[in-house]
């Protein structure tokens, strides 16, 4: 009896060890497979669009990326210049931020600085239902309700597709998020400098605007920034609401293509693999990744600096 | 001192011109009686300190001053705490908690200076008034409250500065210059060292003492030896009671009640 | 410091600046509050609209007829099972690649530059536009690994896509556990991985699935990146069962089959120019809405009893 318990347990100890590094090592590797994924997502989208600048370069055409004014890429005398999907990319997310950002910061202040605890559990979890709703479905409303509403009012002579109508839509759809980033920021704010206000004789609102705005002021800009994000990165509102004619315009009652529709729009029909149009949605993706790419570090970097003040 | 006192019965030794008086006061957080009919006299433009081991209620009482327990809810205030000359009652629901506040200022444990520049910092009292202020005046009382909390030789050349660049006593300093340049009534301390390296600690008390004679001070302090440095007064709480109070020297070398003097000796706290 | 005259005569000033100083308090909290309540409005619209245009097509017929080129014939049986077995897939490629994530990140990862790579990476795929994954899965799912414009590239694409969700909701669930916990476990002799299996993941369970159904939810109402792969708008045919009587039993086909979904479904008729078939779209993205819907109330409810269950 003593000699086999005290023989077994050292082998058993082995094969412990190594099943336990065994799973060590597949956790491992699920973990580094997410960096995979981004990997995949760079290699697949500059492959592809180094091929189709490669051929733009052939033909001596390589500067008519940045300069035309003209998408085209399914037509027979096909151009490409990436403008004005940019323009309609900054049209209709600038529009939407016009009604994010104010609202979205209203909302926060109301929800960090006024609103009770139990008011804050009843308003919290819609708010994060509104930023479930599928885009398609936000998509339709646009479309359907909000640009008729628009003809029937405001403006009589709106297309019907419309940057305006897709930007309302999307600014709508923003809110929840650019309100709860900032409210976290907001509730960073520690507890002493909101009494350091109040025991001046400072109200609420006085405290919200002049102490605790500030104070989170990177974490606002870093929501602000990453609503920007969405915004650019969003596809089925603009889609469906906004068209995919990419026209050089600022005239919100006009219909615009952003590059995330233009995107969708021509990998509609059947894509011949490998053709220029194939090709031209990886270097609008390329474009458009760069772009939210750019935008998230930003965020990353200004809420990383903010975290080193209040730690 | 744990019966309802009348009007004319509350007296408390040390004190001989009251600017505030707490009348059978009683603060409860939730069902939680965490203060029992304190009566106490607070003496005027004079250092009174409050001591006692912790959970006492002493930040409780200090907080009940300007109303601060109005932030959370569920807190309760019963009696009144007098503020002389008007001989408004402090805690009453039907008084503003933010008028009481604009008269009666609050430096706190930790230094908690705004995201500010030095300058806004302390016109920041001056500013939510709401009055119109000349931009000389402001000037003027700004560097008032800064020579009266001794930070202007340090800060005048950079008053355009963070406030939170400066060092954690000099922040503290600027706490209290922040409470000063709005001339308030009476001035309340919250552990205002606890958080302070020991030479800075001493220039927070230097401070204090000069402030005494000059504007009515009520400092909560976990040290004893500081009490006994820089107050005129000092009040000793235990359980959420007044056991003694009186003039500073007479509770520490003569103290009235056993209790007193079993926490002054060490015994507990 | 002030005399007494002065403090009583500030004090008139001081309250009328006061009682105009609380208002705009007062006031502030009616325009946080509209604010507050604007996303709910629209929500309402929303879903108003969504039954008045949709009363008609509501039937029992709509969740079982193919699509059609007769509006009213027209049904979203093809469009609902293709969600279901795409989320299927999702869910099954998704969740263990999202947990084991989760779980080596918390209980394993050393701190070096490695990790930290993998967090960064982790956060910024969150911010990724969903039609990049379109896109990546199109180039590399579709054609590089001949996976075809199938259900199992669709699952596959769109598991991708929601697993930074899973792993934060598993970070958070894991990181939620008391050290004296694992600490206990170690105490009577097990293992590294004994102590996950028996107590880490048992007590973050809850957590986990929480997080695992909102980013169901989310894949279920994702559109862009199944076009961008080519999925089918027009599909009046079912995939092969996955079960079936003969052996083995088990049915692979149905994971290489062409496929459309809800979301698709509700825009490609949205995008028809014909009224009738505008109620058709207003019929799906109704039924789209509440699934969602559904699915993030049932996370949000069980996050709350959890919340108030379990307290360390």
């Amino acid at each position: 009896m003593a000699a086999a318990s005290a023989a077994k347990p050292p082998r058993r100890r082995v094969t412990h060890k190594l099943s336990e590094r065994i799973i060590e090592w597949l956790l491992f590797l699920a973990a580094a497979s997410s960096v995979a994924v981004t990997v995949g997502i760079v290699y697949v989208l500059v492959f592809e669009s180094y091929v189709f600048f490669e051929y733009l370069w052939k033909e001596g055409r390589l500067t008519e990326f940045f300069t035309h004014t003209r998408w085209t890429p399914a037509f027979d005398d096909a151009e490409y210049g990436i403008l004005p999907l940019l323009n309609g990319t900054i049209l209709i997310a600038g529009i939407a931020l016009l009604i994010a950002v104010p609202f979205g910061l209203t909302t926060a202040i109301y929800i960090s600085e006024f609103a009770g605890p139990r008011a804050r559990e009843v308003i919290k979890p819609i708010m994060e239902i509104l930023s479930d709703v599928p885009t398609v479905v936000y998509g339709y409303f646009a479309f359907l309700f909000v640009t008729p509403l628009l003809k029937a009012t405001l403006f009589p002579d709106i297309s019907a597709f419309n940057a305006l109508s897709a930007g309302l839509v999307m600014g709508i759809m923003i809110i929840p998020y650019v309100a709860s980033v900032s409210e976290d920021a907001m509730r960073a704010v520690p507890m002493s400098l909101r009494e350091g206000s109040f025991a001046m004789g400072a109200t609420r609102l006085e405290t919200a605007i002049r102490v605790v705005f500030p104070a989170a002021i990177s974490g606002v800009l870093a929501a602000f920034i990453l609503g920007i994000s969405r915004a650019v990165g969003e596809t089925m509102i603009v889609k469906i609401a906004a068209g995919s004619q990419p026209v050089m315009t600022l005239d919100p009652t006009e219909s615009a293509a952003t590059i995330t529709a233009f995107i969708v729009a021509i990998s509609h029909g059947d894509l011949p693999y490998g053709s220029l149009a194939y090709l031209s949605i990886y270097a609008a993706g390329l474009t458009l990744f760069v772009m939210t790419l750019s935008f998230n570090l930003i965020a990353f970097f200004i809420r990383k600096r903010y975290r080193e003040i209040y730690e | 001192m744990n019966k309802a006192v009348m009007q004319s019965e509350l007296k408390t030794p040390g004190v001989t011109k009251p600017k505030a008086e707490c009348r059978n006061l009683n603060f409860f957080y939730g069902s939680n009686n965490a203060l029992k009919n304190i009566n106490l006299q607070i003496e005027d433009r004079a250092v009174t300190a409050l001591i006692g081991p912790s959970g006492c209620g002493k930040s409780t009482l200090l907080r009940c001053f300007n109303r601060m327990h109005d932030l959370y809810p569920d807190n309760r205030y019963e009696g009144e705490i007098k503020l002389f000359p008007d001989g408004i009652n402090i805690v009453s629901s039907r008084v503003d908690a933010i008028e009481m506040r604009l008269r009666i200022g609050m430096v706190f444990q930790k230094p908690n200076p705004f995201p500010k520049s030095i300058y806004e910092n302390i016109a920041y009292g001056l500013r939510i008034r709401g009055d119109r202020i000349k931009k000389s005046e402001l000037d003027d009382r700004v560097q008032k409250a800064l020579e009266g909390a001794a930070l202007w030789n340090e800060v005048k050349d950079r008053l355009k500065e963070p406030g939170t660049s400066l060092s954690g006593g000099q922040q503290q300093r600027l706490c209290i210059a922040r409470a000063l340049a709005t001339d308030p009534e009476i001035i309340l301390f919250d552990e205002p060292t606890s958080a302070l390296d020991p030479l800075s600690t001493a220039k927070v008390e230097e401070l204090i003492g000069e402030l005494n004679g000059k504007v009515t001070i009520l400092i909560v302090t976990h040290n004893m030896q500081q009490a006994a440095r820089i107050s005129k007064n000092t009040v000793f709480m235990y359980l959420g009671e007044v056991i003694e109070a009186d003039g500073t020297e007479k509770v520490f070398t003569n103290p009235s009640q056993q209790k007193t003097h079993e926490y002054i000796t060490g015994r507990f706290g | 410091m002030s005399e007494v005259a002065a403090v009583t005569f500030n004090l008139k000033q001081v309250r009328s600046k006061l009682a105009g100083r609380k208002r705009a308090d007062r006031l502030y909290v009616l325009v946080g509050l509209s604010a507050t309540v604007l996303g709910m409005i629209t929500l309402g619209a929303l879903i108003g609209s969504l039954v008045i245009d949709g009363s008609e097509r509501f039937s029992y017929e709509f969740f079982t007829n193919f699509p059609s080129r007769f509006p009213a014939r027209a049904g979203i049986l093809s469009a609902w099972v293709g969600s279901l077995l795409i989320l299927v897939v999702t869910a099954l490629i998704g969740i263990p690649l999202g947990v084991a994530s989760g779980i080596y990140l918390e209980e394993y990862a050393p701190k070096n530059i490695f990790t930290s790579i993998i967090e960064i990476n982790v956060n910024n795929l969150a911010g990724v536009p969903s039609i990049v994954f379109g896109l990546l899965a199109l180039g590399l799912f579709v054609y590089v690994f001949g996976l075809g414009k199938s259900i199992l590239t669709g699952g596959l694409t769109l598991a991708l896509l929601i697993l930074p969700v899973i792993i934060v909701a598993t970070r958070e669930a894991v990181r939620a556990i008391p050290p004296s916990i694992r600490e206990a476990a170690y105490a009577v002799g097990a293992t590294k991985w004994q102590m996950i299996y028996d107590h880490v993941l048992p007590y973050a369970s809850a957590g986990v699935l929480t997080g695992t159904i909102i980013g169901l939810g989310r894949a279920l109402g994702e559109t862009a990146p199944l076009i961008t792969i080519g999925a089918l708008t027009f599909i009046a045919y079912l995939p092969a069962a996955p079960l079936q009587l003969e052996w083995p039993f088990l049915n692979f086909e149905w994971l290489l089959a062409g496929f459309t979904v809800l979301p698709i479904q509700t825009y490609n008729w949205t995008s028809r120019p014909e009224p009738a078939f505008q109620a058709n779209a207003a019929a799906a993205a109704f039924t789209l809405l509440m699934t969602t819907l559904t699915i993030n109330l049932t996370a949000i409810i069980f996050r709350y009893r959890l919340r108030r269950r379990i307290k360390w």
